[in-house]
């Protein structure tokens, strides 16, 4: 289970994050939704260690999150919104690399890569450089890299940008199994079908703070879409 | 701490750098071509080498005796190839940098030379007409002309059929109340002219016996010595391999040129989002960076030893010195190199950005530190300046472990500078690095 209590933080004068507080349970997906700038992947990276917050805590089972060694990271699976992979090199290779990593070596690694790479339907395509796949393949790719050491906890920033209807398909079929086996999925998205198929929860974040916590029937009980509810709340202005 | 994560990065490192085959080969045959270039530009000159000539021109305006014996001298000089020209041809010929130096004899030179050589008065003057561009051959064919003006007049002086009318003429002169030599000055030269007069005669005598028309004998000033040279290398009739200077410097620049894309390499895993995956690991800095710098410095070291096992068996360079030595230089580069494509990486903000200036600040470093041109030719303050750029202990490391053939000694320094620059670059790169996205 991942807690954050009160987290705030601040880049020079912008406040990114200010005051979030969110809970995640394990088997549940929780939907973090906010238009561009809102402080999603700002939270994501203090929920995974990558940013050092300046106020508030995370744990993971009651441990606090800290430090660059810290035993939670290990329980945490970041799906990054880019496609942080080596095109250069196979989707092995890339599966080898990000395993070792976390210590996998061996037929433990063998057996993670081979399940990873059955659950994305990438097993055939496992020596092809990633170079030549598609946007959609190399989506799928991004998730097996976060799932390789087996996490308790997938943090997913965008998976889905980009990708065609198949492939999101493929993904929320990736994501409602992982559930399935008592994970917990904390899902950034800015589309509302998506968070309104996979979400138990969502969180709707802006200007870095938590401006509703609800369940998907919950936010929209009152009528409307969760779209509609979503627009309400964070207003009809761009957003740079 | 389990070694599987710093394996599983250097490993990936490597399959990410021989992944691009065409980058490989690049890495490793563009060392070998230009230093291949540079090792025949500094070959040096070995036993059975042809002697590289410094090409001249004689422009004879005298056609004396001495202009003539000056010619002949010149022309049978090793170190010159000697071609006679009108003076319009020859200075063309120099600007058009064709020839070095066109050495103009004036008309009368000849006697001009004798009158002074006793006076020390009137003296006449060679004109240089010389390529700027040459100006350190124009000092040797100074030199050279020096010797082969001073045996010509010299000889034709002290025998030559001249002589006796600038003997005569000198004495007249001495005899002269015009003359402004101290009296005691006076009386040792005529003494010395009244021998070489009994001399020359005595000669000509000898020369009308032997029935030898025209012949006077030997006599004038010659060098009073032959040089023997002995280059000081690490074996015995060893000659020096300009490839061991050549493969050395250009391994070194393209160790740091490998290391310039490992910098970058860690720069787009930044922008690329990589980044954010390794820092989501429970993995400490160290650790990422420390694998970093180990990967780094095997690319680097590869690119070094592929340079020199090619010159070694191509070019026959040998590691004459201690070959312990030669290795602790290399490794102690390679560390070097790779904290230094760390260092890129912490200071860079782009890919592109920090290619630009880290290849110009990799070109200087590379240049000052004698990997081009050894540092000798170096103005002597610029010779003492180079010794804070590291470059200049891993090249002066590698000469001497390689065809100087020094031993172990000779290389702990250059070895502890190195390392000590690797500290240093790893310790600025960890502090400047952004570890927060």
């Amino acid at each position: 289970m991942l807690e954050a209590v009160s987290l705030r933080k601040s880049f020079g004068t912008l406040v990114a994050v200010d005051d979030v507080s969110l809970r995640l349970e394990n088997g549940e997906t929780l939907g973090l939704l906010g238009p561009n700038g809102a402080g999603k992947t700002t939270t994501v990276s203090i929920l995974c260690g990558l940013t050092t917050p300046d106020r508030g805590t995370v744990s993971i089972d009651g441990q606090p999150l800290g430090g660059d060694t810290s035993p939670g990271k290990r329980k945490i699976g970041l799906v990054p919104q880019d496609l942080a992979l080596y095109e250069e090199l196979s989707a092995r290779d890339n599966l080898q690399f990000f395993g070792a990593l976390y210590g996998l070596a061996g037929a433990e690694l063998e057996a993670a890569l081979a399940s990873s790479l059955a659950l994305v339907g990438l097993a055939d395509r496992a020596k092809d450089r990633v170079k030549v796949f598609s946007g959609g393949m190399k989506r799928r790719l991004n998730l097996a890299a976060g799932l390789l050491h087996n996490p308790d906890i997938l943090l997913l920033d965008e998976p889905t940008v980009g990708v065609d209807p198949q492939s999101r398909n493929a993904i929320f079929d990736n994501l409602e199994q992982l559930k399935s086996r008592g994970k917990a999925l904390l899902y950034t998205t800015h589309y509302m079908e998506e968070a309104q198929r996979l979400a138990d929860r969502i969180v709707i974040i802006d200007h870095g703070k938590v401006i509703a916590s609800d369940t998907v029937a919950g936010l929209t009980h009152g009528g409307g879409t969760l779209e509609s509810v979503f627009l309400h709340l964070t207003g009809r202005s761009l957003r740079d | 701490m389990s070694l599987t994560p710093v394996i599983g990065i250097i490993t990936k490192d490597l399959r990410v750098f021989w992944s691009d085959r065409r980058a490989v080969i690049m890495a490793f045959a563009m060392p070998i071509t230009i230093a291949s270039f540079f090792g025949f530009i500094f070959q040096g000159r070995s036993s059975d080498d042809e002697v590289a000539k410094i090409p001249i021109l004689l422009v004879d305006h005298d056609g004396s005796r001495i202009s003539t014996a000056i010619l002949d001298g010149v022309k049978a000089d090793k170190n010159l190839a000697v071609r006679s020209l009108p003076l319009e041809q020859a200075r063309d010929s120099v600007r058009r940098g064709n020839d070095t130096v066109a050495v103009v004899i004036p008309p009368g030179f000849g006697a001009a030379a004798g009158r002074a050589f006793f006076r020390g008065a009137a003296k006449p003057q060679l004109d240089f007409l010389y390529d700027p561009s040459r100006a350190m051959e124009l000092a040797m064919v100074r030199g050279v002309m020096t010797q082969h003006v001073m045996e010509a007049v010299s000889k034709e002086m002290f025998s030559g059929q001249g002589s006796q009318a600038i003997i005569d003429d000198t004495l007249r002169q001495l005899d002269s109340p015009s003359t402004t030599m101290p009296e005691d000055e006076q009386r040792s030269l005529r003494d010395m002219l009244t021998s070489i007069q009994r001399f020359n005669a005595l000669n000509r005598i000898g020369a009308t016996a032997s029935g030898a028309p025209g012949a006077t004998g030997g006599g004038g000033l010659s060098m009073p010595f032959e040089m023997h040279e002995e280059a000081v290398m690490a074996r015995q009739n060893a000659s020096y391999n300009g490839f061991a200077h050549s493969f050395a410097g250009m391994g070194l620049q393209f160790m740091l040129f490998a290391a310039i894309n490992m910098g970058i390499d860690i720069l787009t895993e930044r922008q690329k989002g990589i980044w954010k995956r390794l820092r989501s690991v429970p993995l400490s800095k160290f650790t990422l960076l420390g694998s970093k710098i180990a990967s780094g410095s095997i690319i680097s070291s590869l690119v070094l030893l592929v340079s020199f096992a090619f010159s070694i068996i191509v070019w026959h360079v040998r590691i004459d010195g201690s070959k312990a030595g030669f290795v602790g230089v290399a490794i102690a580069s390679a560390l070097m190199a790779a904290s230094y494509g760390l260092l890129i990486a912490a200071l860079g903000k782009t890919p592109n950005a920090a290619r630009g200036a880290s290849v110009l600040a990799t070109l200087m470093m590379v240049m000052l530190g004698g990997a081009w041109v050894p540092t000798f030719v170096f103005p002597a303050w610029l010779q003492r300046v180079t010794v804070v750029v590291p470059t200049r202990w891993a090249v002066d490391g590698f000469d001497a472990m390689s065809w100087r053939g020094l031993g172990f000694g000779a290389a702990v320094m250059p070895m502890l500078v190195l390392l000590g620059f690797a500290v240093a670059f790893s310790v600025l790169a960890v502090w400047r690095f952004r570890w927060e996205e």
